[in-house]
């Protein structure tokens, strides 16, 4: 971190969560390990099935989760250990981010008839809106 | 007939495979189906002169040519290949729900019935329910989604194959004034044939029973089906 403060809030640091871009581990997150150079790191994620390797930022995004006073480059044992202490994997689930992610990836896997259904209920979901809205208006 | 023009002595404009696909001989003679003519004798009778010549003798009527041509005459290469029914898609099954892409009912939703000996798909609306008739329609403008009724044991009536949906013969009238009219006012239309309406219903009874068991099924039957912004039928799954 910087002596002098910072207007940034998420750091290419040892211990910082990021979300993977692209690659076969495309969608999960993993734990910065160690800072190689300015464009690759360590990660590891052992909770979450990504092997530990060496990474180009340009494919990873940080969350503002961060694992706190992860020493540089520890191995997977210690990384899980703390990982599942902090409890980072669930965090990062109930994250608005994340519900978001899976949400717009249900929707894609979603068939013709499942689409036609959501298109429904949403149908009807604006319908009981309009009525109660229309209603309250009405009384007031 | 020289149509590669030399380049120069000796060397042609044209190679050989353009001079043979010009010359067209690949195509072979013009042909036509000219009525049989009837059976002309080919020999008669002559009187020969001379006591041991037997007195008479058969004589071709037509002397054979005195000279071979000298050059053959080419046949054209008879196909051995004949087109195959088209193979099913595998994500095709009876009652599987397709979407047509084509013709009259384009982005209708419709049931799969069977497949035709022509390779032709037979689905129905069914028609109760999206005006879709009883129709044959080619694989290749289907968009097979992965919704499917449970039709059972249902079998399609034998006699509804491709001659079904033949057009009937009809002698083309002679004037256009003779198809639409009749006595000076329009003719009357002609009513859809009792038969088939009644085929109809029977095949789609099956059909309609079972979009009765899921739940919207009938809703999303009837809706026609389109792409909206941002929509890519080769990133959707259906």
């Amino acid at each position: 971190m910087p002596a002098q403060q910072s207007n940034f809030k998420r750091f290419v640091e040892v211990g910082r969560v990021v979300l993977i871009k692209s690659g076969p581990s495309e969608g999960r997150i993993a734990v910065i390990a160690e800072i190689i150079d300015h464009n690759r790191a360590i990660i590891d994620g052992p909770t979450t099935g990504v092997p530990r390797q060496s990474f180009p930022y340009r494919h990873m995004t940080l969350t503002p989760l961060v694992l706190t006073k992860l020493p540089r480059a520890a191995g997977s044992g210690v990384i899980r250990k703390q990982l599942e202490k902090e409890a980072t994997v669930e965090r990062w689930n109930k994250s608005a981010w994340a519900q978001k992610r899976a949400a717009i990836e249900k929707r894609r896997s979603l068939n013709d008839f499942e689409r036609f259904c959501v298109m429904l209920a949403k149908k009807s979901r604006r319908d009981v809106v309009r009525k109660t809205l229309a209603k309250a208006k009405a009384s007031a | 007939m020289a149509r590669s023009k030399e380049l120069v002595p000796g060397v042609g404009r044209l190679s050989r495979s353009q001079v043979f696909a010009r010359r067209g001989l690949y195509k072979g003679l013009k042909k036509s189906d000219a009525p049989i003519a009837a059976e002309v004798a080919t020999t008669k009778e002559v009187q020969v002169g001379g006591e041991k010549n037997g007195g008479k003798r058969l004589v071709p009527t037509s002397k054979a040519p005195r000279f071979y041509p000298a050059e053959d005459v080419r046949k054209p290469k008879k196909s051995r290949k004949s087109p195959k029914p088209a193979k099913l898609r595998s994500s095709i099954s009876p009652g599987t729900v397709l979407i047509l892409l084509a013709g009259r009912f384009a982005g209708k939703r419709v049931v799969f019935l069977k497949q035709l000996a022509s390779g032709l798909l037979l689905v129905t609306g069914p028609y109760k329910t999206n005006g879709v008739p009883l129709r044959r329609v080619n694989q290749a403008y289907v968009i097979a989604t992965s919704a499917k009724l449970d039709l059972g044991d249902f079998k399609v009536d034998e006699k509804i194959n491709d001659a079904y949906f033949a057009k009937p013969a009809t002698k083309g009238t002679s004037s256009a004034e003779a198809e639409f009219f009749s006595e000076g006012k329009p003719k009357p239309k002609e009513a859809y044939p009792e038969s088939k309406a009644a085929d109809q219903k029977a095949a789609d009874a099956a059909v309609i029973a079972a979009i009765k068991k899921t739940e919207s099924l009938n809703k999303y039957l009837k809706a026609s089906w389109g792409l909206s912004k941002g929509q890519f039928p080769h990133q959707m799954t259906f």
